[in-house]
């Protein structure tokens, strides 16, 4: 649940998703689900001449699973709450498999 | 602001199925994990993003060729999905594409398969005799 919260934060912010076949899609994100599947506006593909069946769409959907990385911008990501919430999130699954 | 911050928004909005909503009965672009692209009507989705689309077409992109070949209606197991786009209309009339006919694209993406095939052997080669091991599983074809 935590990159999912962590990606709600960054909707609206120009992204570029790198595919597990190397394709890269730039697009602002709009939405994203538990699956960590994006959904962006307005994309534009990195290599058009390459991949040139997507000329005729302007917002996608894609599934988590055939993401390889989200490329964000450096100034929209506090690394100060990143670390803070993977630390509380850390402490509560050490303390979910303890209990059992 | 505090009321717009998407990170407490109701779930809700974030589920696959708000994701796919605002797709139904439009003319969607699909591309499949084995590098098939479906243009088709979204009619139905679930949260595996499986998917039903009706009055597909096939279109099989060589270089800068295509063509289409009719299919009717499809259920896509979510799993096969890479990518669901929504088509322009606008813009479908100008993509940079030609479209010839279906020989003639058998034929290009035949030559296109047979040029990896020997890209792939040569490079499987050359890492086999610096001592790599080839994994010969087939990945994704998109």
């Amino acid at each position: 649940m935590l990159f999912f919260s962590f990606f709600k934060t960054l909707i609206d912010e120009q992204v570029i998703i790198e595919l597990k076949n190397d394709m890269s899609i730039r697009g602002t994100l709009k939405s994203v689900d538990q699956f960590l599947n994006i959904k962006l506006d307005d994309v534009s593909v990195v290599d058009e001449v390459k991949y040139p069946h997507l000329s005729a769409v302007k917002n996608v959907f894609i599934r988590g699973s055939v993401v390889r990385y989200v490329h964000l911008p450096g100034a929209v990501v506090d690394t100060a709450l990143l670390e803070d919430a993977t630390r509380k999130e850390a402490a509560s699954q050490a303390s979910k498999a303890g209990g059992r | 602001m505090e009321n717009t911050d998407p990170a407490l928004l109701p779930s809700i909005i974030f589920t696959t199925a708000a994701q796919l909503v605002d797709c139904v009965d439009k003319k969607l672009l699909v591309v499949l994990r084995d590098g098939r692209k479906l243009i088709g009507i979204l009619r139905s989705f679930d949260q595996y993003a499986n998917l039903v689309l009706q009055d597909t077409i096939e279109r099989i992109i060589v270089e800068s060729m295509y063509s289409d070949i009719q299919r009717g209606v499809y259920i896509v197991r979510g799993e096969n999905v890479v990518l669901v786009g929504e088509i322009e209309p606008e813009k479908e009339d100008s993509i940079p594409l030609k479209e010839v006919s279906l020989d003639e694209i058998y034929a290009a993406r035949q030559d296109e398969i047979n040029h990896r095939r020997q890209r792939e052997l040569t490079k499987n080669s050359k890492l086999m005799d610096i001592g790599f091991s080839i994994d010969t599983q087939q990945e994704d074809m998109y």
